[in-house]
């Protein structure tokens, strides 16, 4: 067997202790790195933990770092990364580690509890919603998201700040969004984006952009548009009033108009978090 | 050994948490019910999510001569008449009230010019009917569920893997399981509890499941003593990659063919048409010029009766089986499959809207641009029509507060299953379920009581691989498995083999009994792994022995040696497996006999 061979160096162990071992696998065509986790586990440590599920980039399992830079394990290739060197296999730096590979992703869960759901506005007279694909094209876009947490991981605030009280991370923003954008929904969710998912952390680096495996434009398309629209509802003096008078600002929710990304300035309600600026694409 | 666990209580416990489980989940939560649901994963990564064309229900938006009577029709067919017909009418029935409450809960389905759900085309359904999403249907519907759900009240355990349902008697009352994340045990009590544990697909080689699907559902019913029905129904879907080898296996929408893709064998031939089976015969193209014709028609919202579809659209089990001999017959694409070719059909900009996700799968994993090139495919392990035998009106099993829905139930599909028809399946069922196991609940006064000995013995049974002192390495054994189903229970039978696969399942059954784990229950995958193993075994040998007994050829189950399909005896019967004593009997059952009046539906063109 002359099979061409890869080295991993795979981190083992908890949150507590930890160390890199090395392992070498034979490669073959189109060979992912999931494929050579699970051949140490089938071959040589059946006990390493990793997560996955569908291997084919739709579920968001397998979430890691592969030299340093999150990224789906059964979405990137063996071939590429240059040969003769070894590859670096590290859980998500930005959640407590649970042992190896897995790590302890709850905190996305009860962010995700806290948000409330959509309240759709009542059926037409003949029991359809209708709705124009083109008012839908960009929440499908910020729907593609699969949970892989890779933003999360990435995104400065959570990895090196660990704001995780306040800020809820990109993609439950992009949530936020959706809702905001969704055209039947009624409920006003904007003060909440404001003050309990802290969207003013966010500073645009745009790190969760670069990383999401299903290339979603979350900063330019999502939070920028989610920035302005709570920016307006609390620094527009008509709406302000408006909001004074009615006590409920669900009049000052119109319709989404699609923001040309790029344009956006930094807006106002945007407060910084303290370093962490420069390290785009390098967490 | 067992003295440390820890005890949650419910009124209904659901085990799984892709659609079928979530919407059970919802069901019974909204019926004012304490509802645990509990997942081997984490919520949202249940195989659900792989679900790509759509979900079928007879909303008549982009055909208003659609209706349930056609998809119902369409489903019996499908099934080549096996399917238990009242799941199949209630499914036809509720199909549509199901995926319009999607919307309701934050679902964004494609729209139709006029802004309402747009419905596509799909193999065996006679009109464009699959609500869908792009080419990520089963993300949209999963995430729709969950985001839904957690607002309901349910409990979520994820990563949690139950072991055992726990009985009182006659009855249901309760689960044990471990925490995948300590190895510590836990055990669930409940009045009722709802099997949706999904498929069995990694019992193949060539699949396209996630780990998950090892066959949980049916082996803890099995187990507990329910029946399992159809197990000799195994679908492989006609389009999976076989190229690069660390992708085989992984689905390719059958949507690619709903959008205009075409088989073609190594010689650019058009194989569909020398395929076309008598059943669907008078509905089907018979020149590529017809067959073309319909798709322009089709997919513009025009529909003239005198042109018939395309062949590439007919059912999976014949465009499986027409892959699987133009292969046979040397005829085949360079790795061992045929082309799919939607780059001449299709303009480049329609194809990374409509199929986005294949477009970047094969980009990313293949190497291959679909827009320019053509996609080589093969038939891959899909779905299972078989599973837990139900009453079709309430889901329950033969065991008294034990129910079951979507892929792990039996009954809806029959011998073959369509397109599209289990998202729809997994909605509708899994709301009957969730309703009558709450109903069910709500009739006990109290939580059943535990046998402290059954939850002994569960522990015991858990923890023996770590008390060995040498033995097989669990990932080995289940590779040795997947070779001896595709090689001996795979996509065409004959006696020889599946006799041969039973030898073999012995001798692996034996060989599992004595796997040795290292290390301690700390999130040990290889423990992980020998569980599941007992489970896929229990599902092989179901599965073999059925295939056997049935000495026909029908929907997904080709015997070689019966290759025709038999009229008079295996069409008016269904073969149930049940544990008696520590072996396993297989049977053979009457079909309920359909109404007059429903029998007047199918007739109806």
């Amino acid at each position: 067997m002359a099979e061409p061979k890869a080295r991993l160096r795979v981190f083992r162990g908890t949150e507590e202790a930890g160390d890199f071992q090395t392992y070498d696998v034979e490669t073959y065509p189109g060979m992912v790195v999931l494929d050579a986790i699970h051949d140490i586990q089938a071959k040589q440590s059946p006990d390493l933990a990793v997560r996955w599920n569908c291997k084919a980039g739709r579920c968001g399992s397998c979430s890691a770092e592969i030299n340093g830079k999150p990224r789906l394990l059964c979405m990137t290739r063996m071939s590429a990364f240059p040969e003769g060197e070894p590859i670096t296999v590290t859980p998500m730096r930005a959640f407590p580690i649970i042992k190896d590979l897995v790590t302890d992703v709850s905190w996305n869960f009860e962010m995700a509890k806290k948000i409330p759901p959509l309240k759709p506005r009542p059926r037409d007279a003949d029991g359809h919603w209708r709705m124009q694909q083109i008012d839908i094209d960009r929440i499908q876009e910020f729907r593609k998201c699969i949970e892989c947490f890779l933003c999360q991981d990435v995104c400065h605030v959570v990895r090196d700040h660990q704001k995780k009280e306040v800020f809820s991370g990109p993609r439950f923003l992009i949530h936020l969004a959706t809702l905001d954008m969704h055209p039947l929904d009624t409920l006003d969710r904007r003060e909440m984006v404001k003050k309990d998912f802290g969207v003013g952390y966010c500073n645009i680096t745009k790190c969760c952009t670069e990383v999401c495996p299903e290339h979603i434009t979350i900063t330019d398309n999502g939070i920028i548009p989610l920035k302005e629209r709570v920016a307006d509802d609390y620094y527009d003096p008509v709406r302000w009033l408006l909001r004074k008078v009615t006590g409920n600002s669900r009049a000052n929710k119109v319709a989404a108009q699609p923001t040309e990304a790029g344009k956006t300035a930094d807006v106002s309600g945007t407060h910084r978090v303290d370093g962490g600026h420069g390290n785009k694409g390098k967490p | 050994m067992a003295g440390n666990y820890e005890t949650h209580e419910h009124d209904v416990i659901i085990i799984g948490a892709g659609g079928a489980g979530l919407r059970a989940a919802i069901e019974a939560s909204s019926m004012g019910l304490s509802v645990g649901l509990v997942c081997k994963s984490l919520l949202g990564k249940a195989h659900t999510v792989m679900a790509e064309g759509g979900v079928a229900a007879a909303l008549g938006n982009v055909e208003p001569k659609d209706n349930w009577r056609v998809h119902f029709r369409d489903t019996m067919k499908g099934g080549r008449y096996l399917n238990q017909w009242r799941m199949a009418q209630l499914h036809a029935m509720e199909a549509p009230d199901r995926v319009n409450e999607l919307e309701e809960w934050g679902a964004l389905f494609d729209r139709t010019a006029d802004g309402r759900i747009l419905q596509r085309n799909f193999g065996g359904h006679k009109y464009p009917r699959l609500a869908h999403v792009g080419d990520r249907t089963g993300l949209e519907m999963i995430r729709t569920l969950q985001q839904h759900g957690i607002h309901t009240g349910m409990k979520v355990y994820m990563e949690c893997t139950v072991t055992r349902l726990l009985k009182a008697g006659d009855a249901v009352a309760g689960a044990f399981g471990y925490w995948r994340e300590s190895g510590r045990f836990v055990v669930f009590r409940a009045k009722s509890i709802v099997l949706a544990t999904g498929g069995i697909g990694r019992a193949f080689k060539i699949n396209s499941n996630s780990w998950e699907c090892t066959g949980d559902g049916q082996a803890l019913a099995y187990l507990a003593g329910a029946e399992l029905m159809d197990m000799e129904f195994m679908q492989f879907h006609p389009t999976g990659m076989v190229w690069p080898p660390s992708v085989r296996g992984t689905l390719i929408t059958e949507g690619v063919r709903g959008e205009g893709g075409t088989l073609r064998n190594k010689d650019q031939k058009r194989i569909m048409f020398d395929y076309i089976h008598p059943l669907y015969a008078n509905e089907t193209a018979p020149t590529e010029e017809e067959a073309d014709r319909w798709l322009a028609l089709s997919t513009s919202g025009q529909m003239d009766k005198n042109v018939r579809r395309t062949p590439d659209l007919l059912p999976r089990d014949i465009v499986a089986r027409a892959i699987h001999a133009e292969v046979k017959a040397g005829r085949g694409s360079p790795h061992g499959g045929v082309f799919l070719d939607i780059a001449t059909r299709r303009t480049a900009a329609d194809i990374k809207r409509k199929l986005p996700a294949m477009y970047h799968q094969f980009k990313e994993l293949g190497d291959v641009d679909i827009t320019q090139e053509p996609m080589e495919v093969g038939p891959t392990a899909h779905y299972t029509m078989g599973g837990i035998r139900v009453d079709p009106e309430s889901q329950q099993s033969r065991v008294r507060g034990l129910f079951a829905a979507g892929e792990c139930a039996a009954g809806m599909h029959g011998a073959n299953r369509l397109g599209g028809n289990s998202l729809s399946d997994l909605l509708v069922f899994g709301r009957i379920a969730g309703l009558h196991s709450a109903r069910y609940a709500k009739e006990q006064t109290q939580l059943p009581s535990l046998d402290a000995g059954e939850i002994q013995d569960a522990a015991q049974e858990a923890l023996a691989p770590f008390n060995r002192h040498e033995g097989p390495n669990p990932f080995q054994l289940h590779e040795e498995l997947k070779d001896m189903m595709q090689t001996h229970v795979g996509i065409i039978r004959t006696e020889e083999d599946l006799s041969e696969g039973l030898r073999q399942l012995e001798a692996l059954r034996e060989r599992s009994r004595t796997i040795r784990i290292d290390g301690n229950r700390h999130y040990n995958s290889g423990w992980h792994e020998t569980i599941d193993m007992r489970n896929l075994l229990i599902v092989s040998e179901a599965m073999a022995r059925a295939a056997l007994l049935r000495k026909e050829s029908r929907g997904a189950h080709a015997r070689d040696d019966f290759p025709e399909t038999d009229k008079e005896h295996f069409a008016k019967v269904n073969i149930v497996s049940r544990q008696h004593g520590s072996t396993m009997e297989v049977a053979e059952i009457p079909l309920p006999p359909v109404p007059d009046e429903i029998k007047k539906v199918l007739e109806e063109e």
